[in-house]
Formats: C-alpha cells, sequence, structure tokens
C-alpha cells in the first residue's frame, strides 16, 4: 500500500512545437502506474531542473526535435547537479544523430530514443534504471 | 504496513533533519518531506509529528470546480498577485490517478510556466491515488510541509470535480468553487453539493457568452441560502464548538460571486481581495477556530477509520476474507452480520449500536 511510485517529468525544452512525441512517451508511463508530471511545451533548463527539484521525480525525460540537444541537454544536466539532484535519471527522446550519441552518455543520459523507438521498451528501462538506482 | 507505523520509537536523524532543512525553507527538504507524506509511512508520522508545532500559520486558500473550467489558470494568476504583494505562495495542485494502471498525468504546471522559475513559489503536483472526494490522502500533509516552511499563502486546486468532491471544505480556510458561463440552468445551482461549500464562487471565463446570466442565477440561489448561512459549514460536519458571537455581531458571510477570465488575469486582483476579506471576516468572527475544531474533528475520525480498517485487514488472513466474500455472494450471510464476523475475528470488541 505505500510502495513507491515513479515519478517522471516530461518535457520540453527549447522552442520546437512538436509535442506528440512527449505526449505518447507520458501517456505509455502512466499506463505503467507512473505519475507523470508534464510540464508542456517551451521550457527552459533553469524551469526543468526546479519542476524536477519541487516535485521530487525519480527521472527527468527531454523531448528535443530541433536539433539543440547537444546544448540543452547539458544545460539541464548541470542544472540538476547543482540543484543537488545529480540522482535523478535523464532519458532523452526525439531526432538524436548517431555520432552525438557517445557524448549524450558521457555526461549522464540514461536512454536515448529515436523516432519509432518501441514504448514497450521505453518503460522497461526506466522501470529498470529506477530500480538499479 | 510495517511495524515502525505504531511510532513511539526515537526517531531516525534522516527525519529530524529532513524537517530542520524544512523549517529553514530547503526546497529539496520541503519536496522529498512531501513524498513522504505520500508514502505514509512510520516515518512520515515521525516527520508530522516534528513538523506539526510549526504549522498553523498558513492561510489555506482551497480552489475547486469542474475540468476545464480554468482552475489552474486561475491559481497562476492568483499566485501572481500574491507575489506582488510581496508573499510567497506554495501550491499543492492534484490530478486523478488513473483507476486501472494506477499511474497518473499530473498536467497542472502547463497552466503555471509563468511561476515556473520563482524562488518564492513552490508547486508541487500530487496525484489521488485511489482517493474521492476531490484531494489525495497526503494533500494536507503537504500543504502542513509548506505551512511549516514558512509559506504565508497556500492554494489547494483539487481534481476536476463534479457535485460532491467537497473535501476541499475541510482542508482549506477559504473555499473559491469556479464556474462557467451557461454551465447549467439555475436548478444546477440550487442543488446540494460543491456550491454549498463555497466560501467564494467565481464565474470564470467572463469574456464568454453567459456569464451575467450565471451570476445572476448563482446570486439567486445564495439568496435562497441566506436562511442557513449562518450553519454553512457547520453542516458540513457536525462538532459542538462555543457560541458563534462574533458571526451574529459581523452578520454572517455571503459567498460574493466574481467574474474573472484567468487567462488575461482580469478580475483576479479582486479575487484575492475577496479572499483576503473572508480571512479577515474568519479572523474576527471566531468562525476560524471553529472551523478548524470541525476540520480536527473530521480528520481524527478519518484516521481512527483508516487506522482501525488497516488493523482488522492486517489481523484478517486473506483466505478468511475471501470466504466470507464467497459466502455473502452465495447469500449465506448478509454483509453486516460478515462484517461483524470479521471485526471480531480482528479482536475488537464492539458494542452493538
Amino acid at each position: 500500500m505505500a510502495q513507491d511510485k515513479i515519478r517522471v517529468l516530461i518535457a520540453k525544452p527549447g522552442l520546437d512545437g512538436h509535442d506528440r512525441g512527449a505526449k505518447v512517451v507520458a501517456r505509455a508511463l502512466r499506463d505503467a502506474g507512473m505519475e507523470v508530471i508534464y510540464t508542456g511545451l517551451r521550457q527552459t533548463p533553469e524551469m526543468i531542473a526546479e519542476a524536477a527539484l519541487q516535485e521530487d521525480v525519480d527521472m527527468v525525460g527531454l523531448s528535443i526535435l530541433s536539433g539543440a540537444h547537444m546544448t540543452l541537454v547539458p544545460r539541464v544536466v548541470n542544472l540538476l547537479h547543482s540543484h543537488g539532484l545529480s540522482d535523478v535519471l535523464v532519458f532523452v527522446g526525439g531526432i538524436i544523430p548517431d555520432e552525438d550519441v557517445p557524448e549524450l552518455l558521457k555526461i549522464g543520459v540514461k536512454g536515448i530514443y529515436g523516432p519509432g523507438a518501441p514504448l514497450d521498451d521505453i518503460v522497461r528501462d526506466v522501470q529498470r534504471e529506477v530500480a538499479e538506482h | 504496513m510495517t511495524e515502525a507505523s505504531h511510532g513511539s520509537e526515537p526517531s531516525s536523524p534522516g527525519i529530524a533533519e529532513l524537517v530542520m532543512h524544512t523549517l529553514a525553507g530547503d526546497r529539496r527538504a520541503i519536496a522529498r518531506l512531501i513524498s513522504l507524506m505520500e508514502r505514509g509511512s512510520g516515518e512520515a508520522r515521525q516527520a508530522l509529528a516534528q513538523l506539526y508545532p510549526h504549522t498553523g500559520q498558513a492561510h489555506t486558500v482551497g480552489v475547486t470546480g469542474a475540468p476545464g473550467t480554468g482552475k489552474s489558470t486561475l491559481v497562476n494568476a492568483m499566485a501572481k498577485v500574491y507575489r506582488q504583494q510581496g508573499l510567497a505562495v506554495g501550491i499543492v495542485a492534484v490530478d486523478p490517478t488513473s483507476p486501472f494502471s494506477g499511474g497518473a498525468i499530473l498536467g497542472d504546471r502547463i497552466r503555471m510556466r509563468d511561476l515556473a522559475t520563482d524562488p518564492h513559489i513552490f508547486i508541487r503536483s500530487m496525484a489521488t491515488r485511489g482517493s474521492l472526494g476531490g484531494l489525495a490522502r497526503a494533500t494536507v500533509d503537504a500543504a502542513r510541509v509548506l505551512d511549516a516552511a514558512g509559506y504565508p499563502v497556500i492554494v489547494v486546486e483539487t481534481v476536476g470535480a463534479g457535485q460532491d468532491e467537497v473535501d476541499i471544505a475541510r482542508a482549506a480556510h477559504t473555499t473559491v468553487v469556479l464556474q462557467m458561463p451557461a454551465s447549467g440552468d439555475d436548478i444546477q445551482a440550487i442543488k446540494a453539493g460543491i456550491l454549498e461549500v463555497a466560501d467564494i464562487i467565481v464565474v470564470n471565463k467572463s469574456d464568454l457568452p453567459g456569464a451575467e446570466n450565471t451570476v445572476a442565477a448563482l446570486q439567486v440561489m445564495l439568496d435562497l441560502n441566506s436562511a442557513h448561512a449562518e450553519l454553512h459549514h457547520g453542516k458540513l460536519v457536525h462538532v459542538e464548538g462555543p457560541a458563534t458571537a462574533g458571526i451574529a455581531a459581523l452578520g454572517a458571510w455571503r459567498p460574493p460571486v466574481l467574474q474573472t477570465c484567468a487567462i488575461r488575469e482580469d478580475g483576479v486582483k479582486e479575487l484575492v481581495a475577496a479572499i483576503d476579506a473572508h480571512w479577515e471576516y474568519q479572523r474576527a468572527s471566531g468562525l476560524k477556530e471553529q472551523r478548524e475544531r470541525e476540520q480536527v474533528a473530521e480528520e481524527l475520525r478519518r484516521i481512527v477509520r483508516y487506522t482501525l480498517l488497516q488493523h482488522v485487514l492486517h489481523q484478517i488472513p486473506r483466505q478468511g476474507l475471501e470466504d466470507t466474500v464467497e459466502r455473502v455472494v452465495a447469500r449465506q450471510e448478509d454483509p453486516y452480520s460478515a462484517a461483524d464476523r470479521l471485526i471480531a475475528q480482528a479482536g475488537l470488541a464492539l458494542d452493538q449500536q
């Protein structure tokens, strides 16, 4: 009865307005029994880190289709660290070219998902990473 | 339920530290303490025991209304007015948990993006986790955490409420009920339910046609109600309180009906002024203390009910419960006799009332 629910923040940093993917993933995580805080479009990294802090989430999922991921993701990761949230996992979804993947993994991103990534894989990865953490 | 929930054992140092940082206003500690309250463990009880003496300072404002009436948008606009007055604001926004998956989408922040990086605003989204009545079980305790952390105004936004989700009146000092233009005829307005717990009624989306008519219908409803206005909230839970001489002197509170267009922030200053006026009225009339007694009495009943239920369910073997269900389904026993037998099995001797 008092088990922990996984709490996830889904956010879209930057200026692109394509939130379909973020909503589909939010819905899939909800259907897996998680509590998903959905913050909507055009979030700054500061807004995302502050929301992660106030909501005490286990994970932050960033949806980026604008190509600005190499700027935005490190910024969010750094802000999470400076807020004392280095234990919060970061996942990224969107259009991420293969050559950028190693760098994102190096700064601590736990999962990267492109178009067509199976929802079941995302859900399973989140559950595993949170459990191991 | 762990044994730790029967809490007379010494408090763990982690909890004391978390409480100490919360009292100092540390936002990470506040967030973690609210999570602890949501889990509702023995640690949560320890923390609340340490926190409780520091609560009771804040003005808690409830905002409720049907889905889509603009609650989150209005809360966003209200918080901005409070910030202009130099007040920090804590917000607890409740959204429903899926009864099928146990998951939830908490979307109230979408409408509160203006507040997102203000260091004097703290927003917490909360899922109902199966609670009915418009709030989560831990909502009141989350508001207490923010109260103890020094937020002078706490706004609690309920789930999209229908006609019967009136728990907010047991959690807030001032309850604001949102209506929309053209949201039903005058018979809707005189039905029992959510309007009865309103201290302030707001017709939001006042730019839509029909706003004036809705205000007029609500005013007529209040005219009919004025006979019982003094019992307002006294009706909700019956508790003997001291005579309300202050109310007699000041006159009964008649809920004002205001119009707002939250998205344009029209009428919101006036709403906050009305909320302040209600707070002043409650303090001057003695209604604040009376209502607090009612709320505490109701909360004690709820805790006792919950604790006894847990105790009984803990004592009865699962098989016993399932067997009883089968017997009732087969019409071999009626539900009341079966419940009496289960309670007796749990070792509780109850007088038949």
